[in-house]
């Protein structure tokens, strides 16, 4: 492999959460291995230190000069009734890709992520919501509540960059904000800890129990009397400070992450959490904060969004675009038996592997992919970010940014290698 | 390659032509003035008794960018009731309100239109805006740039930074966000909303700033006018849909003091409070005031009857307004100490009050606003009405009866406060030219569109001349972009893909120091991370940027 000469860049932007922060530097030493020298997290040291790989493409388990791969994939693609575009851990050019080729295949779409993913989209299709962006935050919440996460296990540098900041456009002092959590049992709160040592306030609860949690704060806020005294635990005159805190704040921010919400229905909370922030509103400044942005599910959903008119669960089997949350789920297609061929793309986590189906199988993975059970085919494909450039969408759904090139790499695109299959059908 | 387009009437207004039998030929996507020596012509369209106009230009229309997004992300029963299913030639998607991008560029172009600009590019959002233009195939696009709201800018007023230093920072941004011109939305009140105030005139403070409305405007108007970028300040007023606004919007075309502005969706900018109901039309004295401030310009921003969604950057107005939105789900934004959005979606209804009498306002102001290059023919799409519904708008204002027809069906508590029955005007096909072809290329500043003269870029549409004129802008016989033949009657036969127009003022390069200081202090993102480069637009080489002339920096101020 050719490699460009070793030397650090700067403000590399990092694609590997959804705050996309954009200050890290990365050393390249000659064998275009990477490292974070600074403002690492550990997520950014980690997924930029996997070292350069170029695996051979496979097809059965055998190692085939990519044409073949793409001979084979097309192959698959074109037999198939249903195929499922599935994972799509990819930027925007790569998704632009994929939806390109699923309208002429007739294929459906679902995000490795949609689970969580789904919660918020079906709130902004029933009832919409009331939201703010990371620059906002850091300039001006006063009061942050936390639902049910630490964020930091998933966004590592969340509060350094955009809570305990320490200059603010509005002469905030920083070190007085507020941060409560709510609910979730057990949870890392250090980093909610103020610079002067102010601990946060917590008020834990099982996270299957946040929809009474929640419904009873949104009542609260919305000036109902409950007559309980304690909800999941958490006493019912907290609950009642809380309500007060949000009522006086002047910029208050609520912010969720969708994913680990595991209990039935769990839309309806972050509506009741988003009900709860328009309430506010009537007579102060309040917004939500839903926290994506991982894997590309931003990237996957804005650009299906444009294209199709549809966030992910879509699928084109009737020549139109055709959106349901529920019937285009990848583990729905997979056990109805109703997908007859999945294509895997995981272009950002080897971790992230397909499920195990009974269809025919092509993966576009990280070049570190493990794979239990060998697909028909494995395409290798860069990581954006490191192996080449793309464009990646925020957390907030607002800011998209350039991600660069950090080395020179073999390994192509996905963009790429869908349009060459394209071609080849 | 040479094409000629043989014996049509042309309506050419920017060269005087007035359905003239004309010639036109093409050569290599530009029109020449006639076949060189001995050179063939290639291809020859028989045009006799056609309708021959430049392609059209909705001057204000919002195709790309978050708001956009959402507003489709809001509204998947919309989308449901108008599926596209993809063909040989074009991919598929939905239309009705918000159209998918592809289909958005099909149905421009299959109703004679060759460019479309957004109006509402906020600077951190401006890649997206630009992404997702570039899926929209076959028309040119642009974009203007927001400011007014923005802190950055907001703290050099109020540090009283002299209007040199502001004027870079507005090409600077310009340039990050590959705009064509400058938009405000709610001056300072997008801002003041994050503060939590609910209203702001023109002359109340932004309460942390010290700064109002008027200054930004008057600011802002005279940094677009110093830098030379052709399309004036385009003005989204403040106090949309507040009964009584037409007060503020005159007082806002007299408090820039002669300096070019273009007042958009004027419709929603006009109302009074007059009657049982205290609202009436404001359309006379606003149309008044036009045609005597030669430095305005407008476009109306008609609605017409039926489903659409309102998106906006003014999110002070979209959340004052939610209620009244159907269904009733919407999203409000605060972005990036830069800007902000509202989504809301709309049911206008020809037997509510409000709405017959807005739809009436709206004609009433394109009927009596003498100077046909000074308003402009919109919807504001989606805002007012899908863009698809511009043919039907043309009849009304071509088509005296139909359009007595419609307003006799409307809420009679309404027909009583407008005007608009006795009101004999029709517009003509010059005139529908100039608003919609050389009006519009001249005030966005795209000077080589938008005319049929040598040198023009071939963006032509032919039509039939047929009675009914919804009928006959609905469906051209033909239009070519850059000279390709691109639609046949009224249907796609081949997609391109259109460019990017920009304009890009000089400046002092230094202000880059002050703002990349901001960012880093303030921000999170550096500012070389929010500029859009020309790579961005051209990815997949199916866009390009054209950069349209600023007719240079003015005097610098003393």
């Amino acid at each position: 492999m050719e490699n460009a000469p070793a030397g650090a860049v700067e403000n590399v932007t990092c694609p590997f959460c959804g705050l996309l922060c954009d200050d890290l530097t990365v050393e390249r030493d000659v064998t275009g291995s990477l490292n974070v020298t600074k403002n690492g997290c550990q997520k950014s040291v980690t997924f930029f230190g996997r070292s350069p790989q170029a695996p051979s493409p496979r097809v059965g388990g055998k190692p085939v000069d990519i044409k073949k791969a793409v001979a084979k994939a097309a192959e698959i693609l074109g037999n198939a009734k249903l195929p499922l575009f599935a994972g799509l851990g990819t930027e925007v050019q790569g998704m632009r890709a994929v939806m390109s080729l699923a309208d002429k295949t007739g294929a459906a779409l679902d995000h490795m992520n949609s689970d969580g993913f789904m919660r918020n989209i079906q709130v902004v299709q029933n009832s919409g919501w009331q939201v703010t962006t990371l620059t906002e935050v850091r300039n001006r919440v006063d009061l942050l509540v936390i639902v049910g996460t630490d964020i930091v296990s998933v966004f590592p540098r969340f509060f350094e960059r955009e809570v305990w900041n320490k200059k603010t456009l509005f002469d905030q002092d920083t070190s007085k904000r507020e941060v409560v959590y709510l609910g979730g049992r057990d949870i890392d709160t250090s980093a909610g800890v103020a610079p002067d040592g102010r601990h946060p306030d917590v008020l834990p609860c099982d996270l299957d129990c946040l929809p009474d949690v929640i419904s009873a704060l949104r009542a609260l806020v919305s000036g109902k009397n409950l007559r309980a005294i304690e909800v999941a635990g958490i006493a019912m005159a907290e609950l009642e400070k809380l309500a007060q805190r949000l009522a006086t704040a002047k910029y208050s921010v609520v912010v969720w992450a969708a994913a680990p919400l595991h209990f039935p229905h769990a839309e309806l909370t972050v509506q009741n959490i988003t009900e709860l922030v328009k309430t506010l509103n009537k007579t102060t400044r309040s917004s939500g904060l839903p926290l994506g942005g991982i894997e590309g599910d931003m990237n996957a959903n804005q650009v299906s969004t444009w294209i199709s008119g549809y966030p992910m669960r879509t699928s084109y089997a009737r020549t139109y675009p055709e959106h349901d949350p529920y019937h285009f789920s990848t583990d729905r297609l997979l056990a109805s038996g109703e997908a007859d061929a999945l294509l895997w793309v995981s272009s950002f986590n080897p971790d992230r592997t397909p499920p195990l189906a009974n269809v025919p199988t092509v993966v576009f993975g990280h070049a570190h992919m493990q794979l239990e059970h060998e697909p028909d085919v494995f395409i290798p494909i860069g990581m954006p970010g490191a192996d080449h450039k793309g464009i990646m969408f925020r957390t907030d759904n607002v800011v998209a940014l350039p991600i660069q090139q950090l080395r020179d790499s073999t390994l192509p695109t996905l963009g790429a290698v869908l349009s060459a299959i394209e071609q080849a059908l | 390659m040479l094409t000629k387009l043989s014996g049509g009437k042309v309506y050419d207004p920017a060269h005087g032509i007035n359905g003239q039998i004309k010639d036109i030929h093409i050569r290599d996507g530009r029109i020449v003035e006639k076949p060189r020596d001995g050179e063939t012509i290639t291809q020859e369209y028989d045009l006799s008794g056609k309708v021959v106009m430049a392609g059209a230009i909705d001057m204000h229309t919002h195709i790309g960018g978050g708001k956009v997004n959402i507003a489709r992300t809001l509204l998947p029963e919309d989308h449901r009731g108008d599926p596209v299913p993809h063909t040989n030639l074009c991919r598929s998607g939905c239309g009705h309100a918000v159209p998918s991008t592809l289909t958005t560029g099909y149905r421009y172009a299959e109703m004679g239109y060759t460019a479309g600009f957004e109006p509402a590019v906020l600077p951190t959002n401006a890649l997206q805006a630009h992404l997702e233009m570039g899926d929209i195939p076959i028309i040119d696009k642009g974009g203007y740039v927001m400011l007014g709201s923005d802190d950055m800018l907001l703290r050099m007023m109020a540090a009283r930074k002299d209007q040199n230093a502001i004027n870079d920072y507005v090409a600077w941004t310009l340039r990050a966000g590959q705009g064509i011109g400058i938009k405000v939305v709610n001056a300072g009140g997008i801002s003041a909303f994050k503060f939590n105030q609910r209203m702001l005139d023109l002359d109340e403070n932004n309460s942390y700033y010290q700064v109002t409305p008027r200054e930004v405007l008057k600011t802002l108007s005279r940094a677009v006018h110093e830098l030379g970028i052709a399309h004036p300040l385009h003005i989204h007023g403040n106090n949309l849909g507040v009964p009584g606004n037409m007060e503020t919007t005159l007082n806002t075309m007299a408090g820039v003091e002669g300096y070019p502005i273009h007042l958009t969706h004027i419709q929603f900018h006009s109302y009074g409070t007059e009657g049982d109901r205290k609202f009436s039309s404001g359309a006379a004295r606003i149309a008044e005031a036009i045609n005597q401030r030669k430095n305005v310009s407008a476009d109306v921003g008609q609605i017409l009857f039926g489903q659409t969604v309102t998106a906006s950057g003014d999110n002070m107005a979209q959340y004052r307004n939610h209620q009244a939105g159907s269904p009733h789900k919407w999203v409000v934004m605060d972005i990036e100490c830069d800007a902000g959005c509202g989504v809301v979606p709309f049911k206008y209804k020809d037997q509510n009050f409000v709405n017959a009498l807005q739809w009436a306002i709206g004609l009433e102001i394109f009927l009596l606003v003498e100077d046909p290059w000074r308003i402009f023919l919109t919807t504001d799409h989606p805002n007012g009405a899908p863009f698809t519904s511009y043919p039907h708008l043309i009849k009304l204002l071509m088509d005296k009866t139909f359009r007595n027809e419609v307003f006799s069906t409307i809420h009679p508590d309404a027909q009583k406060m407008s005007t608009l029955a006795s009101i004999d005007r029709e517009y003509s096909l010059y005139e529908i030219a100039i608003m919609t072809r050389a009006g519009a290329a001249k005030l966005v500043g795209l000077h080589d569109r938008g005319h049929l003269g040598v040198g023009a870029g071939a963006d032509i549409t032919v039509y039939t001349d047929r009675a009914d004129r919804e009928k006959m802008f609905a469906k051209p016989d033909y239009v070519f972009k850059d000279g390709e033949l691109v639609v046949k009657d009224g249907s796609i036969v081949k997609v391109t893909w259109g460019a990017t127009h920009t304009a890009k003022p000089e400046f002092d390069r230094s202000i880059e120091k002050e703002i990349s200081k901001y960012f880093n202090d303030f921000h999170t993102i550096k500012m070389d991370h929010i500029k859009v480069t020309d790579e961005h637009i051209a990815d997949d080489g199916r866009g390009r940027v054209i950069v349209q002339e600023c007719k240079g920096r003015r005097e610098k101020t003393a």
